[in-house]
């Protein structure tokens, strides 16, 4: 099984370098002409006023949170469905029993309105 | 020293590095990037032990979900670092103290006597197409269905959690609808009085 | 040649193995940078036709080295680094996009036994590999510093993850119908003519999983990551040179990847529509056999056909508003596809013919 994740692991080192060579090609073969105004980031013609990290609302931290919710539910349904064929009608009442309970938290979700977007 | 053991040496010291850089960098996007490599090469050593979906799943559910979080917090929260660092010396044995502890309990735990080969049975070396993943899947929803179906019930808690903490503010964007704008009617929006004049027009008297 | 064969055998055996196996890898990897290069090519001339243009026809025969011409072009261009970015995410996040994309690829079956790898767990690791391309966008719009890359990143994260969990569903429901998570036995699974694939009784997850991979690549009508006329390119609006193009490979590679996903899951890989049902005689026809009988050339052709709706999708719809592109990723896709995922879950305990039988 081992010999399996080889190439993998080869694939991953070959698709970093398929990144780098062309950025490393550019950086030798284009020009290199710095000037402050060029390297400013970019805002339509004006200087920027502030730092440009700034805070910003709070929905985009709850959709990583759902997401990761989700994400384990996912990870849960996998070995479930390549299973399903071995474990029958008990597995799957299980399943059922598993997916009804957060379609519970995903009804709550919707009817706080933690779906909603302006 | 077959391959193996010289990709275990690799990941090993990649995932030691990398573990300490997260506590040691001071900028902590970087702090939370090489967390992300820590899971990762800590991934690649499950793999050596074949442990495919574990592994897999650790990418997935904390590189691929919980750092996207991790990131987000951290990239967006403007943490200012003096301050972090004012009460480094006081606390400092205190600290000690307690990292010396745990290193005791994970001395007395994962001891070599609990483990080694003449305590727990070399691993069976499997072939290719040997299916981890329903070996699991074999049990979890069987043998394990209660404690599954308990973890259900923590993801519940999670998400009303998640949105208790989160959805506490007023909304304060301007939202319109615009079913409602359609269906308005003239007379709900405008009436029209009559009334008489407040004073005379100039020339008529 | 003997003298080379000699050379060869004195190797070491780990690094015969290793060799072999970066060629392969190079096999794969050449013709999908040039695929992606075409792609580029494919998508001016096809929109421009949809607008009755002509589209690029200067450089080369009917415009056909354009792309190539572009890729010298940004060769030559300058790397910006802006001034208050960080240097090194800065750099680093091209290469964060384009590796995931390219890495994929590993596990793509591209006929029986012909794979580079055949992990048993290949659809997870498609999964866990394409939800890392999350991360160049994010970082690349921290690192910019820039007000827009910020805000691009910021929306292009969040529709990823909402589209991933759709995604998600949809590969479950593909391994329940399937009973494997080997992309090999997924598209064995569904051997026979186009009534055998699982676009059918999987439907509403086969259009889910194409459209949540629209969404998930950025690509018209969700590109709201990009939103020309809102923030002007988003999360790559600071990169400049080789550093923009390596994003734009990612972009494509990740189109390509999408397609070739679709097909190997939804349309039956390497079958040939009337697969089983000619008669051996037809088959054996020189030439004409060999088009009709299954083989690459029709997951080809069906990666082809699913990349121009790409384009097509890209020439025809307007761009989604941000809040109705969540509202669809939650609340039509995700609760669609729990319904159909318990309806495969049945069809499987119930064995119903001919896919599940």
């Amino acid at each position: 099984m081992l010999e399996n994740y080889l190439p993998i692991l080869l694939f991953i080192v070959i698709g970093v370098a398929f990144g780098l060579v062309p950025i490393a090609a550019g950086k030798i073969l284009g020009p290199h002409r710095p000037d402050a105004e060029k390297l400013s980031p970019y805002e339509c013609g004006f200087e920027a006023f502030e730092d440009s990290r700034m805070k910003f609302d709070v929905r985009f931290y709850l959709v990583a949170i759902l997401f990761i919710i989700f994400d384990l539910e996912i990870a849960f349904l996998f070995p479930w469905a390549v299973a399903l064929d071995e474990i029958g009608m008990f597995g799957f009442v299980a399943m059922v029993i598993f997916l009804a309970i957060l379609v519970v938290g995903f009804i709550y979700e919707w009817k706080k309105g933690a779906l909603e977007w302006e | 020293m077959g391959v193996e053991q010289i990709l275990f040496y690799v990941f090993g010291a990649i995932l030691v590095f990398a573990a300490g850089m997260v506590i040691t960098v001071r900028n902590p996007v970087f702090a939370a990037l090489f967390l992300v490599l820590a899971f990762f090469t800590s991934a690649a050593l499950w793999i050596l032990l074949e442990a495919e979906f574990l592994a897999i799943t650790l990418v997935l559910v904390y590189v691929g979900a919980v750092m996207v979080l991790f990131l987000f917090v951290v990239m967006m929260l403007d943490i200012n670092l003096a301050p972090l660092q004012e009460g480094f010396t006081r606390y400092l044995p205190v600290g000690i103290v307690v990292a010396g502890i745990i290193v005791a309990e994970i001395y007395f735990a994962v001891n070599a006597e609990h483990f080694g080969l003449q305590a727990v049975a070399e691993p069976v070396r499997h072939a290719a197409d040997y299916s981890n993943t329903r070996e699991l899947g074999r049990v979890i929803y069987t043998a394990y269905a209660y404690p599954f179906e308990i973890a259900s019930a923590i993801l519940l808690v999670a998400i009303v959690a998640a949105i208790a903490l989160t959805l506490r503010a007023k909304r304060q964007s301007k939202y319109i609808q615009p079913e409602k704008q359609v269906i308005v009617r003239r007379k709900d929006r405008v009436r029209i009085v009559k009334m008489p004049p407040e004073r005379e027009e100039p020339g008529t008297s | 040649m003997d003298s080379l064969l000699a050379i060869w055998s004195s190797v070491p055996e780990s690094a015969q193995l290793i060799t072999l196996t970066v060629a392969k890898i190079l096999a794969i990897v050449i013709p999908l940078s040039l695929s992606v290069a075409y792609l580029t090519f494919a998508e001016r001339k096809v929109i421009g036709y949809v607008q009755v243009r002509i589209g690029p026809n200067r450089v080369g025969p009917r415009g056909w080295l354009q792309p190539i011409a572009d890729a010298v072009k940004l060769m030559f261009k300058e790397i910006i680094l802006p001034s208050s970015s960080n240097k090194f995410l800065f750099v680093l996040a091209p290469i964060l996009c384009l590796g995931p994309a390219l890495a994929a690829w590993a596990v793509v079956p591209f006929m029986d036994g012909v794979v580079l790898t055949d992990i048993d767990a290949g659809l997870l690791y498609i999964l866990a590999i394409s939800s890392m391309g999350v991360y160049g966008i994010i970082i690349a719009g921290w690192a910019s510093n820039s007000k827009y890359a910020f805000l691009g990143a910021l929306r292009s994260a969040a529709q990823m993850v909402s589209y991933e969990i759709a995604m998600g569903f949809a590969l479950v429901g593909v391994l329940l119908a399937a009973g494997s998570l080997n992309l090999t036995q997924i598209v064995t699974a569904q051997q026979g003519w186009v009534w055998n694939w699982f676009w059918f009784p999987l439907l509403p997850l086969f259009f889910i999983y194409f459209i949540a991979g629209v969404a998930e690549t950025n690509r018209a009508p969700f590109d709201v990551a990009e939103g020309e006329s809102e923030i002007v390119a988003g999360f790559h609006v600071e990169y400049a040179g080789m550093t923009f193009a390596v994003f734009f490979l990612a972009e494509y590679a990740n189109m390509i990847l999408v397609a070739v996903l679709t097909a190997i899951m939804f349309l039956g890989g390497w079958y040939a529509p009337w697969s089983g049902l000619l008669p051996e005689s037809a088959l054996a026809i020189p030439g004409l056999g060999w088009l009709l009988s299954d083989g690459p050339h029709w997951l080809l052709a069906k990666i082809s056909f699913l990349l121009f709706l790409f384009l097509w999708f890209r020439a025809t719809f307007p761009r989604y508003r941000y809040d109705q592109i969540m509202r669809l990723g939650w609340k039509v896709f995700i609760p669609i596809t729990i319904v159909w995922l318990l309806v495969v879950g049945g069809m499987v305990i119930a064995e119903v013919p001919p896919w599940f039988a």
